[in-house]
């Protein structure tokens, strides 16, 4: 899975922009699938570096942080019931003000 | 061209385009407006003509440095294209004068650089039923869509909480490669241009992501209009006096104008914690023991630094506190052991004395209780004290 981090998100993570990652989650219920919860919580954990309150706030992203799956708001998906699978791109982007 | 364009330029003749902020989003877009021969071209800015500005506001000169924006950018539309018609609104946009300003226009462009304007420039478009072509740039990275069009969402729609405080940068604090917000005001340019002239597809239900280091422009779908959104959801209650009453700087926690941060600090702390630029430079002359913190970011700091200063950067400060202990305690150490044994001095200095007043603020509560912040920053320090200390 991919990951890109932009808007000066990627600033809290090493200032690494893209990320392949694999995440490795616990069976849950039974269900074998990972959804954009699972994701978030693993990103906090394995590569948030810093003030992970500039992206998360409870078990979603802050507020001004636009999450995307295969270039698709997660609005359209189902925010974080969202399923993914094997190569999904998922975008993290701050909204920008200046200009 | 070919015979469809014909009757876009008639349609571009008869239109009103608004451009709020003739900065660095502004300037190209306004440019390409005149020449295009849009009909009436509105230009909305209450701040002057900088030198540090001309890197990225490519429509203004240095014979304009200290003039209005706003007549700097109307004087070269003009000498671009005298046909067109070209108004100046010398004002800062507000709740009380933005419904009557923007009721004038068919399309209002957004080349502002901070939140509080953004949502009030959305809200208004909202209420009047005007396209708002927004767009954005911060440091190599650009942001475009359009908000408020054929059913698509407003801004809103798609931020119904605004971020924090911290998270908002402007291109003044933050920088910004000239060029970047260049490409995004010429392609905001294109968008109402294709509005007004009623061609081809708009990016409304879509956001244009434009990332200069990587040389990569994206386009995703973003979400349509949302029913629940409080400006024009269903059941909006969003009405012209609803707006005029909206207090947009509390809603964001952000005031509306940056250069304001400098005159009304968000944190007020009491007049004991503070020192002027004067009083700290008669502390160096009369060579006073104590530690200067310079809290800004270590990008800013390798421009230009106070002498014997410490860079820890404000989002470092909570990591680094022991290296602030361990240096005040070396200091003490060195003192005549016979004499006061308390701790020197500390002072934090940031570069206009709104994030030194939040990390003193920060050190109090974690037990520096010698911390002080010095007034104003080094923008003071070079305004008040060394006036060959560089600015930026």
């Amino acid at each position: 899975m991919v990951e890109t981090y932009r808007g000066g998100l990627e600033l809290l993570c090493d200032s690494k922009k893209i990320h392949n990652v694999n995440v490795e989650f616990e069976q849950q219920n039974g269900e074998d699938k990972l959804t954009m919860k699972g994701l978030l919580s693993w990103v906090r954990t394995n590569l948030i570096k810093e003030r992970p309150e500039m992206f998360m706030k409870g078990d979603t992203v802050r507020p001004g942080v636009l999450v995307l799956v295969n270039d698709c708001d997660w609005e359209l998906s189902g925010q974080l019931n969202t399923s993914l699978e094997e190569k999904d791109v998922v975008v993290f982007i701050s909204t920008l003000h200046g200009g | 061209m070919s015979w469809r364009w014909g009757l876009g330029q008639a349609n571009l003749l008869k239109s009103s385009i608004l451009v709020v902020g003739a900065g660095g989003l502004g300037a190209p877009a306004l440019l390409y407006f005149a020449a295009s021969g849009v009909g009436k071209l509105g230009i909305v800015d209450h701040d002057k003509v900088e030198l540090n500005n001309m890197h990225r506001q490519i429509i203004h000169t240095e014979a304009y440095i200290g003039q209005p924006k706003v007549k700097s950018a109307a004087a070269a539309c003009r000498s671009v294209n005298s046909s067109i018609e070209v108004v100046e609104h010398q004002e800062a946009l507000r709740t009380s004068n933005a419904l009557e300003i923007f009721s004038k226009y068919d399309i209002i462009v957004d080349a502002t650089d901070n939140a509080p304007t953004r949502y009030m420039i959305s809200d208004c478009c909202v209420v009047l039923g005007k396209p708002l072509v927004s767009g954005a740039a911060v440091g190599l990275e650009g942001q475009l869509t359009i908000y408020n069009h054929n059913g698509g969402p407003c801004y809103r729609c798609l931020f119904p909480t605004p971020p924090p405080r911290t998270a908002c940068q402007s291109c003044a604090d933050a920088g910004v490669l000239g060029v970047v917000p260049g490409i995004i005001g010429c392609l905001q340019a294109l968008e109402a241009i294709k509005i007004a002239a009623s061609v081809g597809e708009p990016l409304s239900g879509r956001m244009l992501l434009f990332d200069a280091l990587s040389a990569r422009i994206r386009i995703v779908k973003i979400r349509g209009r949302s029913m629940q959104c409080e400006a024009c959801g269903e059941n909006s209650t969003f009405n012209q006096q609803y707006f005029r009453e909206f207090d947009y700087e509390k809603f964001t926690q952000t005031p509306l104008c940056v250069f304001w941060l400098s005159l009304r600090p968000i944190m007020k702390l009491i007049f004991e914690s503070r020192i002027s630029s004067k009083e700290y430079s008669e502390i160096i002359l009369n060579k006073e023991p104590h530690v200067l913190v310079d809290v800004r970011p270590a990008h800013h700091f390798k421009i230009v630094s106070l002498p014997n200063s410490l860079n820890i950067p404000f989002s470092t400060l909570e990591s680094r506190l022991p290296e602030i202990s361990s240096i005040l305690k070396k200091d003490e150490e060195e003192k005549d052991a016979v004499s006061e044994s308390s701790a020197p001095p500390l002072y934090v200095v940031c570069r206009r004395g709104n994030d030194s007043q939040r990390a003193v603020q920060y050190l109090h509560k974690m037990g520096f209780n010698s911390a002080k912040d010095i007034v104003g920053g080094v923008e003071s320090w070079a305004q008040n004290v060394d006036p060959n200390f560089p600015t930026y």
